[in-house]
């Protein structure tokens, strides 16, 4: 089964259009995190305090942006792209594109990209209307920020796939996406900064793919690196969880 | 020439054996009809047929690139609820290397192309299933039980779609428990019963072998019971006050001669229909 132009032309805009008929999507992976990026910018003092431990940034130049961030990936990769899938596969969409010559990478190819140029489009919306609105500053180091960036969306949606492959139903991808989508927000340090996360607590979260990406993501908007640690982490979920869901995914 | 060929067709789920031993062939350009009640096999031998499910033992040969040339139906399949009728044919007409145009699809069908798959009817569900099925300008048709929840307006407005979808040239492989539409439309029927095939004929035959069973209903106001006793009369039975007897083409002069007329009322003739040759062939 070949892949072909008109296939993925055609497939990539009628998701599009799709994707942009559910307000619900939209909002929850662009509207939330650049709204809770703006209001919490404006409404929390601490966030515009330059602190000397970021090397005289402010939070709202790394750790607000670096979680919002996180918010959009973890929202796409956990609950958009294995709901959809798995109403596909429910709804038996995949079993009759099946008998047709589209290939299933091809439709599955698609909606990733769709997922990744969400986040994309957050994540540039999040940094212009940052600029203009907060002065903060574009990332320092950008082809470390969007390694970072790349990476830590890769294993997620790896995440986001393997449980799409686990889910029966749409109803268990959402209960699982949400089981798997709030402890990782809170590694992350969404809620409890990483930097004030008790030692044993901060030891678990780097090990979690959230935990690693979240803390990646805010160094290197603070100092323009990262750690091998951080690094390693997310390339090994995204090496297992892909492996692993490419092993079970199941067509119908 | 046979385009389809099936011989000895095996397939079970587990322990359950859904096709125990099938065998047919289609020729090109006929509509080719597998009847059988639930159960009896006949999704699951399309579904093989059509490369959906791995036979257990036996072969199938299609004279087609089974992506590309073959069309198919499938039942209980499902759009994204906010796809538009224009939206799902263009996006399955970019999936082959030859499709036919969607305009014409659209006429021949009949749908407004701005609708969303959520706000369709049954019957305008199963027309846009049909109409996918045939984007690709397939060389085969294979329709799973294509009129099953249509009312009786839209399920004739299917079939005279099939059928100028078979004057076109296009080989249909149709299932349906449904005996009108194997009359209407079929050339031959393939009759399966618990993962066999019963027989193979066309449904004029299947119904002359059945008997040429004549049923004959009335009202009588004197007991019937001497009826079964005629030689041309095969069964009585009495349902709220209606008198049916079946019988041989006699029966209805067998009946009212051996009746004082005066007794007998509201009598009604049937000849023996597909569904009877279909009771008849698969034991009930």
């Amino acid at each position: 089964m070949a892949i072909t132009a008109p296939q993925v032309r055609r497939l990539t805009s009628v998701e599009t259009k799709l994707y942009l008929r559910e307000p619900a999507a939209i909002f929850f992976a662009i509207g939330l995190p650049i709204g809770l990026f703006l209001i919490l910018g404006g409404t929390i003092p601490d966030f515009m305090k330059a602190d000397p431990e970021l090397g005289g940034l402010r939070p709202i130049d790394t750790h607000l942006p670096g979680m919002m961030i996180l918010l959009c990936v973890l929202t796409c990769a956990f609950s958009l792209l294995p709901t959809v899938l798995v109403t596909y596969r429910e709804r038996g969409i995949l079993r009759r594109m099946s008998t047709t010559p589209v290939s299933p990478v091809t439709v599955l190819g698609v909606q990733l990209v769709l997922n990744v140029a969400t986040t994309l489009v957050t994540t540039l919306l999040m940094l212009v209307i940052g600029n203009l609105v907060y002065d903060v500053p574009f990332p320092r180091a950008p082809l470390a920020f969007t390694g970072v960036l790349l990476l830590g969306m890769v294993s997620s949606f790896a995440i986001g796939l393997l449980l799409a492959a686990l889910s029966r139903n749409s109803r268990v991808a959402q209960g699982l996406g949400m089981a798997v989508f709030f402890p990782n927000l809170f590694f992350a340090g969404m809620w409890v900064p990483r930097a004030l996360m008790p030692e044993a607590v901060r030891v678990v979260a780097d090990f979690t793919p959230s935990g690693a990406f979240g803390a990646a993501i805010v160094q290197v908007l603070t100092d323009g690196t990262a750690q091998w640690l951080h690094i390693g982490v997310m390339a090994a979920w995204a090496v297992g969880a892909g492996v692993v869901a490419v092993r079970f995914f199941r067509w119908s | 020439m046979a385009i389809i060929t099936v011989q000895n067709l095996r397939k079970q789920y587990g322990d359950k054996v859904a096709v125990k031993d099938v065998s047919f062939s289609v020729e090109e350009g006929e509509i080719y009809g597998i009847v059988g009640r639930n159960g009896a096999g006949k999704t699951t031998t399309v579904e093989c047929v059509a490369g959906l499910r791995k036979p257990d033992g036996g072969s199938i040969r299609v004279d087609a690139d089974l992506k590309q040339q073959v069309g198919v139906q499938l039942q209980e399949s499902m759009m994204p609820d906010k796809l538009r009728v224009r939206e799902a044919l263009d996006l399955y007409a970019s999936f082959y290397a030859n499709p036919a145009p969607v305009q014409a699809l659209l006429d021949e069908v009949g749908l407004d192309p701005n609708v969303a798959f959520a706000k369709l009817s049954g019957g305008q569900r199963q027309r846009l299933s049909i109409a996918l099925a045939l984007v690709g300008n397939p060389k085969v048709a294979i329709l799973d039980e294509l009129t099953t929840g249509l009312d009786p307006q839209a399920r004739r407005e299917t079939w005279e779609l099939i059928t100028r979808i078979r004057d076109r040239g296009v080989t249909v492989l149709l299932v349906t428990h449904f005996m009108e539409e194997v009359e209407r439309l079929c050339d031959r029927v393939a009759v399966i019963s618990k993962g066999t095939v019963l027989t193979v004929d066309t449904p004029a035959g299947l119904i002359s072998r059945s008997g040429g069973v004549q049923r004959v209903t009335f009202k009588s106001t004197v007991p019937v019971d001497s009826l079964k006793d005629l030689p041309e009369v095969h069964s009585v039975t009495v349902e709220a006050g209606q008198v049916i007897v079946t019988g041989d083409d006699n029966v209805l002069r067998a009946v009212v001669t051996a009746l004082p007329s005066t007794a007998v009322s509201n009598i009604k003739t049937e000849t023996s229909t597909m569904d009877d040759a279909f009771l008849a062939l698969t034991g009930e």
